[in-house]
């Protein structure tokens, strides 16, 4: 068991995340070696070790990570730009979110993936429908959780803000936005989950650009291996996306 | 109560009132389940002055601390400041609230320096002003500190010197020790007595505790309960500069029995009021 310092450390969660992640990967592999799982419907993880020299050598890995990373960066971006004001607009103008909040909601639930003939058509099949059907996925949570959190603000941080007669710019940008970056984080969090999801399926279902379309490409072949390879590529982009966000977070949100 | 009546009670004489109430009424609701928060009340505060507002749990404190804030518009009669009627927020009133009011985003510094930022200050202006007011508050050394790393009473002084920090006329205080110990009130009222008499602020306080109001205040308005009331203005006359000491003097205990007095059987009212309520809420 780790002395109490060292599970205080710095290395302690890295190092146990790590072995975590290890100790399942050799679990798995034992569990296909004896048969306890069907190797012809997952493969083992040896195989797919190996298959990633070979995805990134003959499929173009470093292209197709650009690809999907770009499309996965401009909707993340653009739920952001969209979703935020939207969340505002819902908390400030009271019929507006009585009328719309139960719809948005239900955007949240729709599976908008399945509308994907429309988009092909209206944008044809090229990263805008990618990018589109992606934004309009990660929208609802977003602006959910801007108007949740807004309207969660401490009724004596809106009074501090009247009784110095902040313009109601001020008390958006100084108070309000601030006071509720913990809740919009989180909705920022799930809109990113669902467009990180809708960019790969996207891709997956009209066969175009990035990762999404080799693993479906992998799958045509049988190649499961180099299928669950391009699975990993895309929780890595998945991981540093996150990364990215958790850095913004903590540079705008310090210790509280 | 009128503003005549008020005159006699031994406030400083011969300075024109800094800050008027002039029958202030306010009602929430209509009809037959209208309740009354404020009735007519009246009374004043001289420069410099230091008044505390008194009063039961449900006597109107709070409302009569958001209509003199400006926070609440829709009254009868008037507050007056420098003889000027407010309408909403006023410039030389800063409130001090009741509720942890700190940005949990902003450091001390940034927090104190908040409404400097507002008005356009210079940045080293302002990081100047907000470091005296730190250190007038006792807090020097935590700047850099986030609200979350200190106690309540150290968050309630940072609300405070970012109040005073814009350097306002009248200071307007809505039970800011209600959420502390003890010890730290008593401590805190001596900070607070210190500030006064440094800045000769023209102070008023609302409240509902009574060692509190004897210890801090020139003038008490008493008030009654429900509907809220001016049920007497007493004057406090125990010496300057005033300390947590002076609760142990005979002559505090005698303010601290005389008011209560009054204050027992309006708290009874309204602690009789609160139980047929409940008892009515169980049967319903």
């Amino acid at each position: 068991m780790a002395s109490p310092s060292f599970s205080q450390s710095r290395a302690f969660p890295i190092l146990l995340g790590a072995s975590t992640f290890i100790g399942a990967f050799v679990a798995l592999e034992v569990l296909l070696r004896y048969g306890v799982v069907n190797k012809y419907v997952v493969p083992l993880p040896s195989q797919v070790l190996m298959s990633l020299e070979r995805i990134v050598v003959e499929e173009n890995i470093v292209g197709r990570m650009r690809d999907t990373a770009w499309e996965m960066f401009v909707s993340c971006i653009a739920v952001i730009v969209l979703g935020v004001p939207m969340g505002a607009l819902l908390y400030r103008w009271q019929p507006l979110r009585r009328a719309l909040l139960d719809w948005v909601a239900a955007l949240a639930a729709a599976p908008l993936v399945l509308a994907f003939p429309l988009f092909l058509v209206i944008f044809g099949r090229s990263a805008t429908t990618v990018i589109v059907m992606s934004v309009i996925t990660g929208l609802a949570p977003i602006v959910i959780k801007t108007t949740e959190g807004l309207l969660g603000v401490r009724s004596v941080l809106i009074n501090v803000g009247r009784s110095l007669k902040m313009t109601d710019a001020q008390m958006l940008r100084m108070i309000l936005l601030p006071a509720a970056l913990p809740v919009i984080f989180s909705g920022i969090r799930l809109s990113w989950t669902f467009v990180l999801i809708s960019v790969v399926g996207i891709e997956f279902l009209i066969n175009l650009g990035g990762l999404g379309q080799l693993i479906n490409d992998l799958a045509e072949r049988y190649d499961l291996p180099g299928t669950y390879g391009a699975i990993g590529f895309v929780i890595l982009v998945s991981v540093i996306f996150f990364m990215l966000l958790e850095r913004v977070e903590s540079w705008l949100r310090p210790a509280r | 109560m009128t503003l005549a009546s008020t005159a006699t009670t031994g406030a400083p004489s011969g300075q024109r009132p800094q800050l008027v109430i002039d029958k202030v009424f306010k009602q929430f609701g209509v009809g037959p389940g209208a309740v009354t928060a404020v009735d007519h009340v009246s009374f004043d505060v001289k420069p410099g002055e230091f008044v505390s507002v008194i009063g039961p749990s449900g006597c109107g404190k709070s409302t009569l601390f958001n209509i003199i804030g400006g926070l609440l518009d829709e009254y009868e009669g008037d507050v007056l400041i420098e003889r000027e009627r407010i309408a909403g927020p006023h410039k030389a009133v800063g409130m001090v609230f009741q509720e942890e009011s700190t940005f949990p985003w902003r450091n001390v510094i940034d927090n104190v320096a908040f409404p400097l930022e507002l008005q356009g200050v210079n940045k080293s202006e302002r990081l100047d002003r907000a470091h005296h007011f730190i250190d007038l508050v006792g807090l020097k050394g935590f700047e850099r500190l986030m609200p979350s790393a200190l106690s309540g009473g150290m968050r309630q002084r940072v609300s405070i010197a970012r109040t005073l920090v814009s350097q306002p006329q009248i200071l307007l205080m809505d039970e800011p020790f209600a959420a502390l110990d003890e010890q730290t009130r008593l401590l805190l009222g001596d900070k607070i007595t210190q500030i006064q008499q440094d800045l000769n602020q023209t102070t008023l306080l609302i409240t509902h505790n009574l060692t509190e109001a004897v210890q801090l205040s020139d003038r008490i308005v008493v008030m009654t309960y429900r509907p809220g009331k001016v049920k007497r203005i007493v004057d406090i006359d125990l010496p300057r500069p005033r300390s947590s000491d002076v609760v142990s003097s005979d002559a505090f205990g005698h303010y601290v029995a005389e008011i209560w007095a009054d204050l027992r059987e309006e708290a009874s009212r309204g602690m009789a009021d609160s139980e047929s309520a409940r008892r009515g809420g169980s049967r319903g």
